[in-house]
């Protein structure tokens, strides 16, 4: 597999102006004969399909929602960074970069994530334009909040619900586009298989979840913007209609795939209650600014946390990390969570949980205050708990959120299969091993609305422009292997529910290879896979038939393609012997229990590649050099 | 607990439905609603039957992509609370719950619980948005907005696009949805230039889907989960009538009666 990053020369801060200057352009005339076909509604993908539809390309965009605002970007609570400096406090383009490369712990590319930085204040201006209703100050200028990984406020925000008004800003320029007829958008759909002609991208089978119909679509390049692939854990954060079926089929059409198991943990979400747990809720990281998180000193104290004095509270995170505090990293937050309820200090009824407390900030600040800043969090929290956090503090608990791995793209979000373009979570690019709080927001606005228009179009402009007919051999082949699939999922007619399997690998996911990984939990894990997915496709009960609407069948591919992922996923984790960010080797830590890195070792991405069904997959690397920052140890003390 | 369900069953848009009755057994308090579904769903899938189809995507009450009709209520008993955030412990031992889609008619059943609302897509395309071309954006903080306007716009972009509005509605309207986009616009400097043919252009589009008229029962609002209020249609109202005066003066200037 040659993996070229296509990192233009020159100095780091000039590399993407003097990028979109040598890229290709399209005549405005000319666009319009080029299709694209975009796959995912979300931020990344709504906002890239409207950009490129502004410009003029054709554009048809799919998503498995009844809607593209329901894409799961809507989610995202606490906000969306940028280097606008705004505050005084010593922001920059390059600050922003630096904590970026440092927070992912020096395993994310220089220029992508300078690229990032730069056109993150572009992102601020294009929203407030769309009338994104940002928070405000009296004198109406934009507000801002501190995030996790930074000593500086650049945080903008829309209450708690940042995801949400960004998304509708999206979806509203692609409504617009829908109308003026320049995108045509296939709600309820699901992409189930990618085309390759000619060794080029040129279109997906998807299948009609209304009416079951399996539909070719055929294009001149076709991008990706699916998300992550966070539901290989079956609980999780993610929304539970978040798969991994697209970038899974491109994986085997001959995508690489990067860097898989770095996944992130979020350190604040509402602790499990019991086996019929669906899915996890976050609390928003923006409540560290606020709360502080302790557990008692001393081991089985179940008193309640008000009756806990002062003196007997281990407020661990100020302890550990005096200058960052509260607002340490997801993955340093994470760990030290589970450190201490693996020391039995745990809370709740379950001790796996921490309290996050308001109370400090309530006395310094009023109840009215943090109603303000965090009302819809709370009630959330309430509604879930049955407890009221201005009195009683939060019980919190890290869980499965983010997906830092993905395929593998070059600077030009292009994957290794020509034509292919990835976008957002979807892709791997910019967040190293650990994403920090509000740049997920950041990427895929800046994907969609600042990289992709550019980036495609040089594609375009250079690739061949030929027809592919609806009958070529490969579309013939690609429908025909969608077609048998679902009938082979539809004739097992098994005893056991794709729920059951999805949660019986989501554990082994969770307990192999979660927060702290080790060879010998990790070669368990690897070998527990492969019998469970041949239980699977021998067991599993999916009723109904193709035709109409059939959510376990639609359920079942999924969880087909997790069964395949998450082996990747820990052969990945095994493979990368050393501790970085999310991924935390037991074998490779420092005096004071934080992750070390290899730099001489594992300074690379791994790429896999793809090799056949019975067959390893090959792991490939593209190093990583770091000529504008310096190796170093991370430390948040 | 152990509950009793009356579900609406329907094989698809051209079939006739019907209500079928489910027992719940063993159901954890701690249960979402949907979770309790689920639950059930498995039971049906295990003995071989076809489970209860409904829509759901975050669970966090964030997507709008969940709704059913709990009891004559959309979203259930609960205030501000999404069919995914409700819980079970809402509810007591022994209940009966009917559970049933949205009823309107701009949204036609597709299976069993689950509703085509794409009505209300087009009704934002129509005039739903701020035409900024991506990267003609000044300054951010180049254009000020009060504190207050900012604040009501918010208020109004919390619209999570559910229908459960349309659901409480007896005239199946879609005012709250539409108003709630109009108001969110309308209150920013972004959205001047365009307001007074986006109220008119959505209000069309609103009309032509089939939603009904309003008539001010404001079951929209008790059911909304995001408590829009209803004076989100005090403003789209205003806005109407001034845009058919300037909008109206300048058609008719143009020769162009159709509007916009």
């Amino acid at each position: 597999m040659k993996l070229d990053a296509k990192i233009p020369s020159g100095p780091l801060p000039q590399k993407w102006s003097k990028h979109q200057f040598d890229l290709k352009l399209i005549n405005p005339a000319n666009k319009r004969k080029y299709s694209v076909i975009m796959v995912g509604s979300g931020l990344a993908g709504g906002g890239g399909a409207a950009s490129l539809a502004e410009l003029g390309y054709t554009v048809k965009c799919f998503c498995y929602q009844d809607s593209p605002r329901r894409a799961h970007s809507i989610a995202a609570q606490g906000g969306i960074n940028a280097a606008k400096n705004y505050r005084n406090d010593g922001d920059s383009v390059w600050r922003l970069f630096y904590d970026t490369v440092k927070g992912g712990d020096f395993r994310a590319r220089e220029a992508n994530v300078h690229r990032l930085a730069e056109v993150s204040n572009n992102i601020i201006d294009q929203c407030a334009a769309l009338g994104v209703p940002f928070a405000r100050e009296y004198g109406g200028l934009l507000d801002n909040r501190s995030f996790g990984g930074a000593q500086v406020s650049r945080t903008f925000y829309a209450r708690g619900q940042t995801g949400q008004q960004l998304l509708l800003g999206a979806y509203q320029a692609l409504q617009r586009q829908v109308a003026r007829g320049q995108v045509q958008m296939f709600t309820r759909h699901e992409m189930l298989e990618l085309i390759v002609v000619d060794g080029r991208a040129r279109g997906i089978v998807a299948r009609d979840m209304v009416s079951g119909a399996i539909e070719t679509h055929l294009a001149d390049a076709v991008c990706l913007a699916t998300g992550g692939y966070g539901n290989v854990f079956f609980l999780s954060t993610n929304a539970k209609g978040c798969n991994g079926t697209a970038i899974w089929r491109a994986y085997k059409k001959g995508a690489g795939f990067a860097n898989p198991c770095f996944t992130q943990i979020h350190p604040t979400c509402i602790p499990v209650t019991g086996e019929h747990q669906s899915k996890l809720t976050l609390m928003s990281e923006s409540l560290r600014n606020d709360g502080r998180i302790w557990v008692p000193k001393r081991k089985g104290d179940n008193r309640a946390p008000a009756d806990i004095p002062e003196d007997e509270r281990d407020y661990y995170l100020e302890r550990r990390y005096p200058s960052y505090g509260n607002l340490a990293p997801r993955d340093i937050s994470s760990r030290a969570a589970k450190q201490v309820c693996d020391e039995g200090r745990g809370v709740g009824p379950t001790g796996l949980g921490v309290y996050l407390d308001f109370a400090d900030a309530i006395a310094r600040l009023g109840e009215d205050a943090i109603r303000e800043r965090y009302g819809n969090l709370c009630e959330m929290y309430e509604r879930i708990t049955a407890e009221n956090p201005y009195k009683v503090p939060m019980r919190i608990f890290p869980a499965m959120h983010y997906t830092m791995g993905g395929l593998w793209v070059d600077y030009n979000l292009e994957s290794t299969i020509p034509g292919l373009f990835v976008l957002g979570e979807a892709n791997f690019s910019d967040h190293g091993a650990n994403r920090l709080g509000a740049s997920a927001l950041m990427q895929g606005l800046a994907d969609g609305y600042f990289i992709i228009p550019y980036t495609i179009g040089d594609y375009l402009a250079r690739a061949p422009k030929r027809a592919v007919p609806t009958d070529h051999p490969e579309v013939r082949a690609a429908v025909g292997g969608v077609t048998e699939r679902v009938q082979r999922l539809l004739s097992i007619k098994g005893k056991r529910t794709v729920t059951s399997f999805h949660r019986a690998l989501g554990k082994i996911m969770w307990e192999h290879c979660g927060m702290a990984r080790n060879r010998s939990a990790l070669q368990a894990g690897l070998s527990m896979i492969p019998p469970l997915r041949e239980e699977f496709w021998a067991n599993v009960a999916v009723p109904g038939s193709g035709e109409g609407v059939n959510q376990s069948l639609e359920m079942a591919g999924r969880v087909a393609d997790f069964l395949e992922m998450g082996e990747l996923l820990i052969r990945d984790a095994l493979e990368r012997d050393e501790s970085c960010g999310c991924h935390f080797r037991e074998e490779h830590i420092t005096p004071d229990g934080e992750a070390k890195r290899d730099d001489e070792r594992f300074a690379h991405v791994a790429v896999w590649e793809y090799a056949g069904d019975d067959k390893a997959p090959v792991r490939n690397q593209e190093p990583l050099t770091f000529d504008n920052l310096q190796l170093a140890t991370r430390s948040y003390k | 607990m152990n509950l009793t369900l009356n579900v609406w069953r329907q094989k698809d848009a051209r079939t006739p439905g019907r209500f079928v009755t489910y027992e719940a057994h063993d159901i954890s308090p701690d249960m979402s609603f949907l979770e309790m579904l689920d639950v059930v769903n498995e039971r049906l899938i295990e003995d071989g039957d076809e489970p209860i189809a409904f829509d759901h995507d975050c669970r966090e009450g964030i997507c709008g992509t969940c709704g059913v009709v709990i009891n004559g209520r959309p979203h259930g008993p609960k205030e501000r609370t999404t069919a995914c955030q409700l819980h079970m412990r809402s509810f007591r031992n022994g209940d009966l719950l009917t559970i049933e889609p949205w009823r309107a008619k701009a949204f036609p059943v597709l299976r069993d619980l689950i509703v085509d609302r794409s009505g209300l897509d087009r009704i934002i395309a129509a005039g739903g948005f701020i035409s900024a071309a991506i990267g003609s954006a000044p300054d951010a903080n180049a254009l000020p907005v009060r504190k207050e306007n900012a604040d009501l716009a918010m208020d109004a972009a919390a619209c999570i696009g559910c229908g459960a509005c349309v659901a409480a509605c007896p005239n199946a309207s879609a005012m709250l949805f539409t108003a709630a986009k109009v108001s969110h616009l309308g209150l920013l400097p972004q959205g001047q230039p365009e307001r007074a043919e986006r109220v008119r252009r959505m209000i069309a589009q609103m009309d032509a889907e089939g939603f009904g008229g309003c008539t001010n029962h404001e079951e929209c609002q008790a059911a909304c989960p995001k408590a829009v209020s209803v004076e989100v249609m005090a403003r789209m109202n205003a806005d109407f009538i001034m845009a058919s005066i300037t909008v109206g003066r300048r058609d008719a200037r143009l020769g162009d009666t159709a509007g916009g």
